[in-house]
């Protein structure tokens, strides 16, 4: 079974060998480290950048105005901040020239917290993403999706942003979830993983995995309910249907969705869901306020009010300037199941 | 000399002849006052209504005209890629480009082939020239540009990526991305990295904000050759370019020119865009040179920049009548692809900002 990483170092193999991928860079992305997270090790078309996110994405737009396709990385999105103006440039770059410019580029990041990262390793920049138009954004919650979504990335003309969660990087995929063409766990860590120390005789041994185009856009059920419609993306997909499935002994069902593209959404099948259900939780872990959640809400609100059995509920990030190190701290700052169980119970008893 | 910011230098690198052939002058004079022409008549339709705004570069046409024409102009590797300015009207009128064009980006119409009425005058796009979109930020090209001269790097030949911004511009970090990551050993890129030198940011003179002599002397730490070049004089224009890009060509590594250019009208309209007597002219320094070499009269001139004025006129009024873009363009091109485009207009209107605004177009 891949881990998320691994499936990702796939992913970017294929991009490199069938999609056309010519430069995967940012910083300690190429030999020796082959990235923080090991994501871009033995790949071929890796290099490893001054530290300069905003040398990063420009030189991305540049590649792909030059009809080259990037992915560029930056390391953690916590230091995307600084390229928010170049962001919003490669959004605007198809949009501004009146169709003359496209932008087929991938920028990766890895987010959120679940690592004890601190203050700048654990930031989210899902609902910042979805303040940029003109990128489509997507965000795995298991390997088998990080592979398939970072394909349909590289191939799709426009700027994508592959947001992974730092805290399933290491996970391993479920049975009956695998990566089309993946070897066993034992043999892929031969294959594909750089050995500790001295690496510079190291080659991969690149498995043949097959194609695999999650379409962006398309959300997936994660567990069918009855009761509440839980909808949430990358972390804390897990958590919900934990939490989901721990409620079924109480007798309430809850249907978890993962979003897994934030731009465009899956709109139809949230809003089918809650129609069945009556009652919608929104649950991510970037700050609350001008929270993503927060215009699911609104057309939640704007178009199924009449469906709604109880007022519809996000749970998100608490508004405060840092995630803190301390374990309390951390765990008090983003959705934790309790908190999550607690809130679909809620949902699921009220009465109008 | 601490007047450097202030005052016209002379140019640092001597060209082997500094003069250009009669019919290269002829041709630079031509161009230079067609470029005049065209900023004075966006000037007067954002005075008279005809535009929102008018931002450009009268006082740069001598090293903008230059540029223009040692350009290697055509689509993909084998062409320069030009991350250019706001200011940089000249340099497209250099290459070819229609002004009638440039004054239906200033009346907004739906025809404006750069931004199809959605940027300002001088915002400039052209795909089958590698003239990447010009955007209102001043730096961001000094970021984006590295990417194009990579592709060229690896790709070989002789085509190099052209960046340009201002004085002001430099201060940002971009200006040192630039820098860093075109001189990357072994990775140097063929890239003519401009500073076009007005000695303004906006209202506030660059003397008072920088304390190097020159911002080209920023790039001799990393290896980068560089020039300073009189940009109100063609010829010297012309030659230095011509230098520094066929080292750029052909070497393939990084040159830096730094031309001092005047500002004649201001920044922009938001400055009143009135003519700034007191900064030298380059227009009237080739005017006064040709009819010193006697290669065209006072007279002579003076009939072409009539014949153009009119011409601009003209086209200026029938670009008057033409459409604006219909209200729902803004949904056209926020995404490449057929089912990008859908889904980029997937939230409902009957809350949008569409719908409330229907009927007021």
């Amino acid at each position: 079974m891949a881990t998320m990483v691994q499936a990702i170092r796939l992913a970017l193999h294929v991009g490199e060998e069938r999609l056309g991928v010519t430069d995967v860079f940012g910083e300690d992305v190429g030999p020796p480290l082959g990235g923080v997270f090991t994501a871009t090790q033995g790949l071929k078309t890796a290099w490893n950048t001054p530290l300069d996110e905003r040398g990063i994405v420009g030189t991305a737009i540049g590649l792909a105005l030059a009809g080259q396709r990037p992915v560029a990385e930056i390391q953690f999105c916590d230091y995307a901040f600084n390229t928010i103006d170049l962001l919003k440039l490669a959004g605007n770059m198809y949009w501004s020239s009146n169709g003359e410019w496209s932008l087929p580029m991938v920028v990766m990041t890895p987010v959120g917290s679940g690592i004890h990262g601190s203050v700048y390793h654990s930031h989210s920049f899902d609902s910042m993403a979805t303040r940029i138009p003109g990128w489509k954004i997507v965000m795995p919650s298991t390997p088998r999706d990080a592979y398939g979504l970072l394909l349909s990335a590289i191939r799709d003309p426009n700027p994508v942003m592959f947001l992974a969660p730092k805290a399933l990087l290491r996970t391993k995929a479920q049975p009956g979830d695998e990566i089309p063409g993946e070897p066993d766990e034992r043999t892929l860590g031969r294959m594909i993983d750089a050995p500790l120390g001295d690496r510079t005789k190291w080659t991969p041994e690149w498995p043949k995995t097959d194609d695999l185009f999650i379409r962006i856009g398309e959300a997936k059920t994660v567990r069918d309910g009855r009761d509440v419609t839980c909808v949430t993306w990358g972390r804390m997909v897990a958590m919900c249907a934990s939490a989901a499935n721990e409620l079924a002994a109480e007798g309430i069902e809850v249907e978890v969705i993962d979003l897994r593209s934030l731009w465009p959404y899956d709109w139809e099948r949230v809003a089918a869901s809650i129609r069945k259900t009556n009652r919608a939780l929104f649950v991510n872990e970037d700050t609350e306020v001008t929270n993503f959640g927060e215009h699911l809400l609104r057309r939640t609100i704007e178009d199924l009010f009449y469906e709604l059995h109880a007022p519809p509920r996000l749970l998100a990030g608490a508004n405060v300037p840092g995630i803190g190190l301390a374990d309390n701290l951390e765990r008090a700052s983003v959705p934790q199941k309790p908190g999550i169980a607690a809130a679909m119970r809620d949902l699921a008893r009220h009465r109008p | 000399m601490s007047t450097s910011f202030t005052q016209p230098a002379k140019a640092e690198t001597p060209g082997v002849d500094s003069k250009v052939a009669p019919d290269l002058l002829l041709k630079m004079h031509d161009l230079m006052l067609r470029s005049r022409l065209l900023e004075e008549r966006l000037i007067r339709m954002q005075k008279q209504g005809d535009g929102y705004f008018w931002i450009g570069g009268p006082g740069e046409e001598a090293f903008n005209v230059a540029l223009g024409l040692l350009v290697d102009k055509g689509e993909g590797l084998d062409h320069d890629y030009l991350h250019l300015h706001y200011r940089s009207s000249a340099t497209l009128t250099a290459m070819g480009a229609d002004p009638v064009d440039a004054l239906r980006q200033m009346k907004s119409t739906a025809r404006d082939p750069y931004s199809g009425g959605r940027n300002f005058a001088g915002h400039y796009s052209v795909k089958r020239w590698n003239v990447v979109p010009v955007s209102s930020p001043i730096e961001v090209q000094y970021s984006m540009a590295p990417g194009t001269a990579i592709a060229q790097k690896r790709h070989g030949g002789r085509g190099i990526t052209i960046v340009q911004g201002g004085d002001a511009g430099s201060a940002e970090g971009d200006f040192a991305t630039c820098l860093i990551w075109s001189s990357r050993p072994g990775m140097e890129l063929p890239i003519l990295i401009v500073v076009t030198n007005n000695a303004w940011g906006i209202s506030t003179a660059a003397a008072t904000q920088h304390g190097e002599k020159h911002v080209s002397d920023r790039a001799k730490p990393f290896g980068i050759r560089t020039a300073v070049i009189d940009g109100n004089d063609a010829e010297a224009s012309y030659h230095g370019l011509k230098d520094a890009m066929e080292y750029v060509r052909s070497e393939r590594r990084p040159f830096v020119v730094e031309a001092r250019v005047s500002r004649l009208y201001g920044h922009s309209s938001s400055s009143g865009a009135n003519f700034v007597a007191e900064e030298a002219d380059c227009l009237q320094r080739i005017e006064a040179k040709i009819e010193q070499k006697g290669l065209l009269s006072r007279a002579q001139m003076d009939e072409m920049r009539a014949r153009f004025t009119q011409h601009l006129l003209e086209a200026s009024k029938r670009v008057r009548d033409e459409p604006q873009p219909p209200a729902e363009a803004i949904w056209q091109h926020v995404f490449a692809d057929p089912e990008g485009a859908v889904a980029a207009a997937q939230l409902p209107r009957s809350s949008g900002p569409s719908a409330s605004n229907a009927g007021s177009a």
